[in-house]
C-alpha cells in the first residue's frame, strides 16, 4: 500500500474541498503503527503471505494440497492414475458435474441452497432427447429449450423463494421430487432414449481438438490475455494513484500459468488433443467469474449473501437478484444434464439421481465457496469436482466398490467443512471474519 | 450560518392508528450546525427522524427546505433533497471491502464493467478528506472495529454530498477512543458545511459536539437549548419531565428568543 500516493492525490482534488487540510495531513501520516501495511515488491508478497497463513486465510492451498496428496496416492496404487489418458478422461468426465456446481456457487454465495439442480439436470437431458429423438425437433433447437427449461423452472424455485417468502432449501427439496417425476413422465414407460453420438449433445464429451496447435493455442492465449489485462489495469491504477500490483508480481504470476497452461496442454497433446468439454468448461468459469468480480450484478449477489438489509438499504432489487440466482442455478443445472447425457449417450431413468447432487454441493464447498454466503469464486467450482472425480476414478482404476467410494466421498467432503469451519474460527481471532 | 434553516418542521404530527407519535413538533436545522436531538426510549426520535427521511410521511404541518414547503414521501424524496441517514444498525456488507461498501448500489461502471480503479481513487480521496483511519480501502469491513465501521458508514453517507445528514445513533454500540472518532467526524461534517441532525442518549457525546439540543418528550417538543449555555442536569430534567412545568416552559421560551 502507498501512502505517498494519495497525498499527492489531495491536491487534485475537485469536488470535496479540504476546508481542513491540516487534519487531512495529519490523518495521511498519522497511521496506526499496529497497522499491517503492505510493501511494494516481492518482499512484501512473501510476508504478506506469511501473515496470511498464520491468520488461517488459506484460500485454494488446502484443494491445491490435497489434489497433489490424491494423485501421489493413487499415482503408487497405480501408475496408469497420472497417465495422460486417465487425466483426459477425468477432464471431461467432471465437466457435467462441474457446470452444476458453477450454478450452485452462484446460490450458495447468497448463503442459500438448492437441492433441485440434480433433478433438473435430469429433466434438461430427457427434454432434449424426447425433443430431438422421438418428436424430430433440430437437435440445436433441442438443446436450447432444454436449457431454457432449466432456467424457467430455476426461475420458478426462485419466485417461490424470493416473492412468496417460502425457505429455499424446502422450495427446492420439493423441487427435487416434482421434476425427477416430471422427467419420469416424459421419458415414458420405455425409460431409456439413447442419443445420437455423432450429434451436437453426442460430440460435447466425444469431440477433441486433434490439432496439437489447438491446445498450445489456447495456452498461448490465455497466457497472453492475463498478462496484458494484468499489465493494463496496474497501469491505469498507478496512473490513478491507488495501489497496483508491481511488474515483478505479474510476471510472476503469468509464469506459474503459464507452467500449467502448457504443462496441461502437453498432457492433452499426447493422448487425443485438446477436449472440447473443458474448453467450454473454462469458458464457463471465465465468463461467470468475470460477471460475478466486475459487474454490478455480481457486486449484487455478494452484497446480498453479506446483509440482506443492508442491500435493500443500498437500492438493489432484492427479489429481482433472487430469482435470476435460481433461474442461473437451474441453466447451469441443464447444461450440466446436456453433459451427463452425452456422457452415457442417452436420457435414461437414473439421470440426475444418485450421489450427484452431493457431488455438485461438496465440489462447491470443497473448491472453497462458503456455506454461509457472500464467500466464494466460481473457479472453486474446478478445482473442487478436480478432486471429486480423481478420487472417483482413482478407485475406479483400483477395481474399488461404490459404497467405499461413497464412504470416502463422504469423508473428503466432511475433512473440508472442518478446514472450512476451524481455518473460519483462526480469521475470527484474528479479526479478518 | 445562514438565516434560512436548511430544514424546518413546522407543526408535524404523525399518528399510528391510536398512538399519537408527534404532536405539533417544531425543529430547524441551519447549514454547519449540529443537532442533538434527544428525548426518553418511546419519545417520538426515531420516528421524527423517519418522517424526515421520507419512511413515515407526515400527517399534519409542513416541512420545509431551504425555505420552500416540500412533500417528503417516500426515502427517494428525502435522498433526492440532499439528505442522508445513517441509522444506528449499520447498513454495510461484512463480506465486501470498504470500496465496495461505499459505493453499494451506486457503483461507478466504465463500459458496463466495474471501474474499480476510479471507485478507489475516489473513496481514498474521500475517506482523506474526512480524516478517516482505516488500514486499508481493499479489507472486508469484517476487519474492522466498530468504530471504523461507524465511521465507513457515514462517509457512505457523504458520497451523494447531502446537505443534512442524519445520524442515529452513531456511539451507542463504541469504546472510548472509537466514540472520540466519530464526534471527530461529526465536528468535520459540520466544518464542511453540512447540516447535522444528531440522535443520542449519551449526554457527554452531546455536550461534546452539538451546538443545540431539541427535546422531544412524549411526542412533543420539550424545549430547544443552546449547548454552551445549558447544563446537563437542565437537559436531563428536560428529557424526564421533571421540570415540566410554567417556569420552565417559560424559560425555554426565553432561550428561544434570545437566538
Amino acid at each position: 500500500m502507498s501512502i505517498d500516493k494519495t497525498s499527492a492525490n489531495l491536491g487534485t482534488t475537485t469536488d470535496h474541498v479540504v476546508e481542513n487540510p491540516e487534519a487531512a495531513a495529519d490523518a495521511v501520516t498519522a497511521v496506526d503503527p499496529r497497522l499491517l501495511v503492505r510493501e511494494q515488491g516481492l518482499k512484501g508478497y512473501v510476508t504478506e503471505f506469511k501473515r496470511k497463513m498464520r491468520a488461517g486465510d488459506l484460500g485454494s492451498i488446502p484443494v491445491v494440497i490435497g489434489l497433489i496428496i490424491i494423485g501421489a496416492i493413487f499415482q503408487s496404487l497405480n501408475s496408469n492414475f497420472l497417465s495422460a489418458e486417465n487425466i483426459s478422461n477425468i477432464s471431461v468426465a467432471m465437466v457435467a458435474t462441474g457446470m452444476m456446481s458453477v450454478g450452485i456457487i452462484f446460490v450458495l454465495l447468497l448463503g442459500e441452497i438448492d437441492l433441485s439442480v440434480g433433478s433438473v439436470s435430469g429433466v434438461s437431458g430427457a427434454l432434449m432427447a424426447v425433443l430431438s429423438v422421438t418428436h424430430g425437433v433440430n437437435e440445436w433447437l433441442a438443446v436450447l429449450a432444454a436449457i431454457a427449461g432449466g432456467a424457467l423452472i430455476g426461475a420458478i424455485h426462485g419466485f417461490f423463494f424470493a416473492r412468496v417468502g417460502a425457505p429455499a432449501f424446502a422450495v427446492t427439496l420439493s423441487g427435487l421430487l416434482f421434476w425427477l417425476g416430471f422427467m419420469l413422465q416424459i421419458l415414458g414407460d420405455n425409460g431409456t432414449i439413447n442419443i445420437d453420438s455423432e450429434g451436437v449433445v453426442g460430440q460435447l464429451t466425444t469431440y477433441y481438438f486433434s490439432d496439437i496447435a489447438a491446445a498450445y493455442g489456447l495456452a498461448t492465449l490465455a497466457v497472453v490475455v492475463f498478462f496484458v489485462t494484468s499489465f493494463l489495469d496496474s497501469r491505469r491504477r498507478e496512473a490513478a494513484g491507488v495501489p497496483s500490483r508491481p511488474l515483478s508480481e505479474i510476471v510472476l504470476r503469468t509464469a506459474v500459468l503459464a507452467v500449467v497452461g502448457f504443462a496441461a496442454a502437453a498432457m492433452f497433446n499426447q493422448y487425443k488433443g485438446l477436449p472440447l468439454a473443458l474448453v467450454l468448461f473454462i469458458t464457463v468459469l471465465v465468463v461467470t467469474d468475470f460477471v460475478l468480480r466486475r459487474t454490478a450484478y455480481g457486486r449484487k449477489v455478494f452484497a446480498l449473501g453479506g446483509s440482506v438489509e443492508a442491500s435493500r438499504r443500498a437500492g438493489i432489487n432484492v427479489t429481482a437478484v433472487r430469482i435470476s440466482v435460481f433461474a442461473i442455478a437451474g441453466t447451469f443445472a441443464a447444461i450440466g444434464g446436456l453433459f451427463w447425457a452425452s456422457k452415457i449417450a442417452a436420457a435414461n431413468q437414473s439421470a440426475g439421481a444418485g450421489d450427484l447432487l452431493m457431488n455438485v454441493i461438496a465440489a462447491a464447498v470443497i473448491g472453497g465457496t462458503s456455506l454461509f454466503g457472500g464467500r466464494g469464486r466460481t473457479w472453486n467450482a474446478l478445482l473442487g469436482v478436480m478432486v471429486i472425480t480423481s478420487i472417483q476414478y482413482g478407485l475406479a482404476l483400483e477395481g474399488i466398490a461404490t459404497p467405499i467410494q461413497y464412504m470416502i466421498t463422504g469423508g473428503v467432503l466432511l475433512a473440508t467443512v472442518v478446514i472450512d469451519s476451524v481455518t473460519r474460527r483462526t480469521q475470527k481471532t484474528a479479526g479478518r471474519a | 450560518m445562514s438565516a434560512t434553516p436548511v430544514l424546518a418542521l413546522r407543526g408535524v404530527s404523525k399518528r399510528f392508528g391510536a398512538v399519537q407519535a408527534l404532536t405539533d413538533v417544531e425543529l430547524e436545522v441551519h447549514a454547519g450546525e449540529v443537532v442533538a436531538l434527544v428525548g426518553d426510549n418511546g419519545a417520538g426520535k426515531s420516528t421524527l427522524v423517519k418522517t424526515i427521511a421520507g419512511v413515515h410521511p407526515i400527517d399534519d404541518g409542513a416541512i420545509e427546505w431551504e425555505g420552500r414547503p416540500v412533500s417528503i414521501n417516500k426515502p427517494h424524496d428525502a435522498q433526492n433533497l440532499g439528505i442522508a441517514t445513517v441509522y444506528q444498525d449499520l447498513a454495510l456488507c461484512d463480506n465486501i471491502d470498504v470500496v465496495g461498501n461505499l459505493f453499494l448500489g451506486r457503483e461507478i461502471k466504465r463500459r458496463g464493467v466495474l471501474n474499480e480503479v476510479e471507485m478507489e481513487r475516489r473513496a481514498r480521496e474521500l475517506l482523506t478528506t474526512l480524516s478517516i483511519r482505516i488500514p486499508s480501502v481493499r479489507i472486508p469491513i469484517a476487519s474492522l472495529s466498530g468504530g471504523q465501521r461507524q465511521t465507513v458508514a457515514i462517509a457512505r453517507s457523504m458520497l451523494g454530498e447531502p446537505k443534512l445528514v442524519i445520524l442515529d445513533e452513531p456511539t451507542a454500540a463504541l469504546g472510548v477512543e472509537q466514540t472520540a472518532q466519530v464526534l471527530d467526524l461529526v465536528e468535520r461534517l459540520r466544518e464542511r458545511g453540512h447540516a447535522v441532525i444528531l440522535i443520542s442518549h449519551n449526554m457527554a457525546d452531546v455536550k461534546a459536539v452539538a451546538d443545540k439540543v431539541a427535546v422531544l418528550r412524549l411526542g412533543r417538543n420539550n424545549g430547544v437549548f443552546e449547548v454552551k449555555s445549558t447544563s446537563q442536569e437542565e437537559i436531563i430534567s428536560a428529557i424526564t419531565g421533571a421540570t415540566d412545568n410554567a417556569v420552565t416552559r417559560r424559560a425555554a421560551r426565553n432561550g428561544e428568543a434570545q437566538k
